[in-house]
């Protein structure tokens, strides 16, 4: 059980804290609602480009690094679709400097030139070095465009083309900064050697004065129920085939996540899955496979994703894959099998909340999807999941029209 | 009215006090070392068996990390699958490492499950048989990653800068090959296992929450085995460092990045150098603060990271510098790292930059030793090195005194590009 305590200062930020007294540290972690999804189709990769600029100088603190690090604190962020976090961790004796800092770029960007500059050539290298100078880099540019037409899922969250990235003026930059980065949007999540009382008066002192902005209600364009299966075939310069399937899944609150995601460990949680064991142990046709999904907020992507042993052909590999999925269409899977998925469950949770810095972050993204006590309830809405539950949902799940398939094939090979 | 130009005072991390949290020893009945370190408030345990079975000790290429993969993969009990399914029932992780003096096998679980799983562990470290049919898939699969991991112009890099560092045919500079995969052999393994793992040397590291009894129950389960309490001792192997300093290397004509690598012999932790060169290492490029950072990448942008470190290695070891940088930038980024060795060896650091350095990694520290499994890998560290508790005393002694004629004497004694290997691999 995580104990918080939760209020709202009047400008409509949302603050946490989780008291823990075991541990000299303090972790401050600030969530944005807003990643990749919320990006002009013509500005992709933004987000993300914005996520670095937010350690480029802010309005009365020419760096925000230098201060931390002085304080003893190291910290990170990242973007995803759906989201934008940052966290620090530092010696609890000097949480306010991580006030200070967070308030201060909370409250406006230096906006500096400079740093543009720079973080758009930064991130070109990490969009080089990720998905350009790496084999099957590409994969999930390819793949996100099959499976999405409409929802802003369908591009990468380091964006569609290094142009979109190169190309980003100042202006865009404080466009994003006024609509997105406001109280209103933001989670503050406040953890370790610390007092609720304290928190209260650090961020009512640091926090409180900054305008709440409008507030952003997001309208995204949705996903129509997809009619028809989507196959593609690309060539490229490495060394074995690829295969790679998709289907359309739940969003992260309702039912359907938490048994898509006990699917995804059936079929491909460690060495005793049915993918692994079958198809790379006793078939012999992938080298490795993996099934997994996002996590997204909004529906995602169910994914199977492995290398084929060289000379099987895709259709083999994907006609063994098609003939796990239907056995989950059609049998239900044993209660021994089921206890060992949610077991599997219970202790990755278990294993992932030892960490300070993570139970930060996992309040904030609960309280962002809309409670941060559902951190708390999770386990007990895998362990109503049920055998009939996989069976229907799989039938749901892994219907033809419902998928993607990609043949990643190498150059050399075919 | 909140004054936001000024920064909050602080307490500075360097005068904090900090405890290494001790572990508690213990010596099972055939006298192997256990080491425990208890706190934490999830209910979870970590179980580390450390052998003296790194590739040090293979006398074939790959036989000590296939030795270690595939002592899960089939007992004279059980199949592979079997072995799987009793770990993953239970949401365990049983994990298998290969280093170069030692290789591991490593249980995380949650401690409720831990009778259950104890006697797992013992079968593999006594009846592992690997199944022909397991390591004919194994070669196979790792034949094909490797054909993957050749076209990374990282992976690529970081096998060529430890073989010019120690030589091809030294544990720390050997690589894989197609050949050596295909020439291991089911006797290798089994030679191999017998004497390192079932009559090798080993200590237990055992960190978590746990529950009484768990002395007993470790008793139970390896007290009985054949296996030796004292360290190997280590045969010996010589480096034999490539006489040409610099390499470029093009093998994909279309990439756009290139992987450099710099890096020098140095001393291993026994130097008395050592942590004062950890200290400046940081300030040059051991975080994100750092000089290589700000300057190649801050301020420069040919780079999404440049990082530099000293190897962790027990026998010789190196001082290295590593990057992916833009194609067309990657002179200029080696030639950025030549200025600031150079701006190191020539200019006093001002006290506060120095004082941001040590004030970050004593808060790192601080952070670092807060935790059960944290604390045991650090103790882990110091025990397979050698050292113990003093070490950590005269680590932070030494980040509060040193001074920055020290950092500078530091520089010039090693900072010198002309000591390093150079390679860029495209």
């Amino acid at each position: 059980m995580i104990q918080f305590e939760r209020f709202t200062l009047s400008n409509g930020l949302r603050v946490l804290v989780h008291p823990d007294h075991s541990t000299p540290m303090a972790v401050v972690n600030v969530m944005y609602n807003v990643g990749a999804r919320d990006e002009d189709p013509n500005k992709t990769g933004f987000a993300h480009l914005f996520e670095h600029l937010m350690f480029g100088g802010s309005i009365h603190i020419p760096d925000y690094d230098e201060p931390l690090q002085r304080a003893g604190g190291e910290n990170n962020a990242y973007t995803t679709n759906d989201l934008t976090n940052y966290y620090c961790q530092l010696p609890a004796d000097n949480l306010e400097t991580a006030f200070w800092l967070e308030s201060d770029r909370m409250l406006s960007l230096a906006f500096s030139k400079k740093s543009l500059d720079v973080q758009r050539k930064v991130v070109c290298e990490e969009f080089k070095e990720h998905y350009i100078n790496k084999p099957y880099g590409d994969v999930w540019h390819i793949m996100r465009n099959m499976a999405y037409e409409q929802h802003p899922y369908r591009w990468m969250t380091i964006g569609k083309e290094l142009k979109h990235v190169e190309d980003a003026q100042l202006q865009d930059v404080k466009d994003f900064f006024f609509k997105f980065y406001r109280p209103s949007n933001a989670i503050l999540v406040v953890a370790g050697r610390v007092e609720v009382e304290q928190v209260r008066n650090l961020a009512e002192k640091w926090f409180g004065d900054i305008p709440s902005g409008d507030f952003y209600a997001r309208q995204l364009p949705q996903e129509e129920r997809q009619l028809l299966a989507v196959r593609k075939i690309v060539e490229a310069n490495v060394p074995v085939d690829a295969f790679i399937k998709t289907w359309h899944m739940a969003d992260r609150v309702g039912e359907g996540y938490y048994v898509a995601d006990l699917i995804t460990e059936v079929l491909g949680g460690g060495g005793s899955s049915r993918l692994y064991q079958r198809l790379v142990k006793e078939q012999k046709l992938f080298t490795n496979i993996d099934c997994y999904h996002f996590g997204s907020v909004e529906p995602g992507l169910l994914t199977i994703d492995g290398k084929l042993v060289r000379g099987v052909s895709a259709e083999q590999a994907e006609a063994a894959v098609q003939k796990e999925v239907q056995q989950l269409m059609h049998e239900k899977i044993s209660d021994h099998e089921l206890q060992k998925v949610k077991n599997k469950t219970e202790s990755v949770i278990t294993f992932e909340d030892m960490s300070l810095m993570n139970r930060a972050n996992s309040l904030a993204f609960y309280e962002l999807l809309g409670d941060a006590q559902m951190m708390n309830t999770e386990l007990a809405r895998y362990h109503q999941v049920t055998a009939s539950d996989i069976l229907n949902h799989a039938n749901e799940i892994f219907r033809e029209e419902n998928s993607h398939t990609l043949y990643y094939l190498s150059k050399q090979a075919s | 009215m909140i004054v936001r130009k000024n920064a909050p005072a602080i307490k500075a991390p360097v005068d904090v006090d900090i405890q290494l949290q001790p572990y508690v020893a213990f010596y099972l009945k055939n006298g192997i070392p256990v080491y425990l370190v208890e706190g934490g408030a999830q209910e979870v345990l970590q179980i580390e068996c450390v052998f003296d079975a790194g590739n040090w000790f293979e006398e074939k290429n790959l036989v000590a990390a296939t030795a270690n993969f595939l002592m899960k993969n089939g007992t004279t009990q059980k199949s592979a699958f079997e072995i799987n399914a009793a770990v993953d029932f239970y949401g365990a992780y049983l994990n298998r490492s290969c280093y170069n003096e030692t290789a591991t096998l490593t249980l995380h679980c949650l401690n409720k499950d831990v009778a259950h799983l104890l006697p797992l562990m013992e079968e593999l470290l006594t009846s592992a048989n690997f199944p022909e049919e397991e390591l004919v898939i194994y070669k196979q699969n790792q034949l094909q990653r490797l054909e993957v991991n050749l076209k990374k112009c990282d992976f690529v890099a970081n096998r060529l800068i430890d073989a010019y560092l120690y030589g091809k045919d030294h544990p720390y500079g050997k690589y894989s090959t197609p050949e050596d995969y295909t020439a291991i052999t089911q006797n290798d393994l089994v030679e191999f296992y017998n004497k390192y793992y079932v009559n090798g040397h080993c200590k237990i590291f055992v960190s978590g929450k746990m529950q009484a009894g768990i002395q007993t129950l470790l008793d139970q389960h390896f007290g009985h085995l054949s296996i030796q309490p004292h360290s190997l001792a280590r045969p010996e192997h010589k480096a034999a460092p490539a006489e040409q300093l610099h390499y470029e290397i093009v093998q994909d004509p279309n990439g756009v990045q290139g992987a450099i690598r710099m890096a020098r012999p140095f001393h291993n932790r026994h130097h008395p150098d050592f942590i004062g060169a950890q200290i400046l290492n940081n300030l040059f490029g051991g975080f994100f603060g750092s000089r290589l950072m700000s300057n190649i990448r801050e301020d420069k942008g040919y780079t999404y990271g440049i990082y530099s470190y000293l190897q962790n290695h027990l026998g010789e070891s190196a001082w290295i510098i590593s990057t992916e940088a833009g194609r067309d930038v990657c002179k200029a980024t080696i030639q950025e790292v030549h200025l600031e060795m150079k701006r190191l060896r020539e200019e006093l650091v001002d006290e506060e930059e120095l004082d941001l350095v040590k004030n970050y990694m004593m808060g790192v520290l601080l952070g670092d030793v807060d935790g059960p499994f944290q604390v045991c890998a650090r103790w882990k560290n110091y025990i397979l090195h050698g050292v113990d508790e003093r070490y950590f005393q005269k680590t932070i002694a030494t980040i509060r005194t040193i001074d920055s004629k020290e950092i500078q004497r530091l520089a010039n004694e090693y900072l010198h590009p002309e000591k390093f290997y150079e390679l860029t691999v495209i």
